[in-house]
């Protein structure tokens, strides 16, 4: 039973998708299951968000803010749900945290925001696949 | 600082910082080149430059990570100060830059940098963007169609080669490829040789030779001001973006101490006026660098390059250097800023748009920055001074109760008295001006309310003054004349 699933997300529709499977597929113990939203901000993030907040403290504010509708989507169902923002180059960092962690499983939508660096490069999801220690799903 | 931490700070990170030490170096060349040919000097000027204040920053900085060299937005300032009084007085303007960038530290100045709002930051980097690229366009001239085709390819290898390999930066295999190509097939067009002199030495210590007198400082002056500002400017910004990415904290002022330390020092050197770096630190920190060690290495790797490596960086074309340049310029641009442009607040997008023409016009960041924040302050004192006021009648038309929205001050309080109706009909006995989402600010505030009061009374009508903040209240106990009526 998947009852600590940890979501990498990048506030994508992709990401939101992987949330509906994810629903679909503890529906019968819901109650029990936690999901834990998690982002990771790379570089180029980090300077548009200060440029665009001021500080970094704000900025981390912002982001938290950002996801608030997700965590209460996913509440709304019957879920238990929080964020944790981490910093750093995002398929290393997600990693790296979800190796730390006990969960049941890592969900991961297929690919994010930049189509084209998926099609050349191979993405996030599939790194996570690779190295994460645990069970990882990719939504398609 | 304790030594535990100091330790940490510095060989906390040792094969990270090594390798993006390396990265950086790489990626250094070819930008402290292009950066003296803007400034109007010989490459060594930057060279030196980046490397004595890479190394110093090492020590004295407060922001471990963040990689500081010489730069476009200082080069940018430096251009006419060069062109008019040559290169020894911009040695003695980077020295007196640095003096006072760390006075401001000293004085824990650096918080006042807060004080400028963020369009003018984000108008600020737009327009060092377009300076970059129009600083470009001079190397297209007189040198025929050969020119576009290298600057094209240039441009191509820098945002193809990422999708082969991500360690190697792609802005030294555009420049070696493009050296080679234009060697080999003896193509005819402006290198590096042909701007400057470049010499395989370390840099030495020496004085500028200039006069010490009050007209040499007047020179000067303008220019290390403007430098100041826009260093301190860019480097804290900087700052926070590699606070934000490394997720930790940085201490502000012993970075302006920091950059002033190291200005003083490349001055001394023979080098330029520098700050932190937005693209180089990002570089740093995606390639794993974290600690002082970082920016040790790459400070000492590009000079061992240079010293080696002169006589085949002489042959790098300048359009493969303008290429490089133009890339620069776009991650520059702050692009999420012209998509949000539709978004934010006119007042902000006219206030970015404002700090980006003056800058275009004038040539001068320095400038572009100051009207920014004269117009912001001018759109505050508007926003702010907006008083809203409702009414509403109450007792079968005996009484009216005013509510006041926004703050009382010298700018505000006409438009609050005009809110009022002094013309009443003469079922009205009783006035209750409601204060609570109100703030009384100054001398202006407590004699608007003295006169409403007064004027009222003319007509045999009570006035009452509720809801005052604490603030407010010791202000119109302390300043207020004939208010009896305070406190009810």
């Amino acid at each position: 039973m998947f009852t600590k699933i940890l979501l990498a997300s990048d506030g994508s529709d992709h990401s939101n998708r992987a949330i509906d499977e994810a629903l679909k597929m503890v529906d019968p113990y819901k109650d029990q299951v936690h999901i834990e939203v998690v982002y990771a901000v790379d570089g180029d993030q980090s300077k548009k968000d200060v440029l665009q907040y001021g500080d970094s403290d704000t900025a981390s504010l912002k982001r938290k803010e950002r996801f608030q509708s997700t965590i209460e989507y996913i509440e709304d169902k019957g879920l238990g749900a929080d964020i944790t923002i981490l910093h750093g180059q995002p398929a290393e960092t997600l990693i790296e945290y979800a190796n730390e962690g006990d969960y049941d499983c890592v969900l991961v939508g297929s690919r994010g925001r930049n189509k084209f660096q998926t099609l050349i490069l191979g993405s996030v999801s599939h790194k996570l696949v690779k190295y994460v220690n645990h069970p990882v799903i990719v939504v398609k | 600082m304790l030594t535990s931490s100091m330790k940490q700070q510095w060989f906390g990170n040792i094969r990270g910082d090594v390798l993006s030490g390396i990265v950086v170096a790489l990626a250094l060349i070819p930008e402290a080149i292009a950066f003296s040919i803007i400034a109007g000097v010989d490459p060594m000027v930057g060279l030196y430059a980046s490397f004595c204040i890479a190394v110093t920053i090492a020590f004295v900085g407060g922001r471990p990570g963040m990689i500081s060299a010489a730069t476009g937005a200082m080069a940018l300032l430096m251009v006419t100060l060069v062109a008019e009084h040559g290169l020894e007085y911009l040695l003695a303007t980077t020295i007196l830059t640095g003096i006072l960038q760390f006075i401001l530290g000293v004085f824990k100045l650096a918080r006042f940098m807060k004080f400028i709002p963020r369009s003018v930051m984000v108008g600020f980097v737009n327009a060092l963007a377009i300076m970059i690229f129009t600083s470009q366009l001079q190397h297209f001239e007189n040198e025929g169609w050969i020119v576009y085709v290298l600057v094209a390819a240039t441009l191509g290898i820098i945002y193809l080669f990422p999708y082969i390999n991500k360690t190697i930066p792609s802005t030294l295999v555009a420049i070696i490829v493009m050296s080679i190509v234009v060697v080999s097939m003896g193509i005819d067009v402006r290198n590096v040789g042909s701007m400057g002199e470049l010499t395989q030495t370390l840099p030495i210590f020496a004085l500028p030779d200039i006069p010490l007198n009050f007209e040499t400082l007047a020179i000067i002056f303008p220019y290390a001001a403007a430098l100041t500002i826009v260093g301190l400017l860019e480097s804290l910004l900087t700052a926070s973006i590699v606070d934000d990415f490394t997720d930790t904290e940085s201490d502000k002022n012993q970075e302006s101490r920091g950059q002033g330390i190291a200005n003083v020092v490349s001055g001394f050197f023979g080098g330029m006026a520098g700050c932190a770096m937005i693209g180089q630190s990002v570089i740093n920190v995606k390639s794993g660098g974290r600690g002082r060690l970082s920016a040790l290495v790459a400070g000492v790797t590009l000079m061992f390059l240079i010293i080696a490596l002169g006589n085949i960086v002489v042959q790098i074309p300048m359009a493969a250097l303008a290429g490089v340049m133009i890339m620069v310029s776009i991650s520059t641009f702050d692009w999420g800023s012209i998509r949000n442009l539709h978004k934010v607040p006119a007042s902000d997008a006219s206030v970015m748009i404002v700090t980006v023409l003056t800058v275009v016009i004038t040539h001068n960041l320095a400038y572009g920055v100051l009207a920014g924040v004269v117009l912001s302050m001018i759109f505050f004192a508007v926003k702010i001074s907006k008083v809203r006021v409702l009414s509403l009648y109450m007792n079968e038309g005996q009484k009216r109760i005013y509510y006041v929205q926004g703050q009382l001050f010298f700018a505000s309080v006409t438009e609050f008295q005009e809110g009022i109706e002094f013309n009443e009909s003469d079922l009205v006995k009783e006035v209750v001006i409601d204060l609570s989402e109100s703030h009384l600010w100054d001398d202006s505030a407590i004699g608007a309310l003295d006169s409403v009061e007064a004027k009222f009374e003319q007509k045999g009508i009570d006035v009452t003054f509720i809801g005052l903040n604490g603030e407010s209240e010791r202000l119109l106990s302390k300043l207020g004349g004939v208010s009896k009526s305070s406190g009810h």
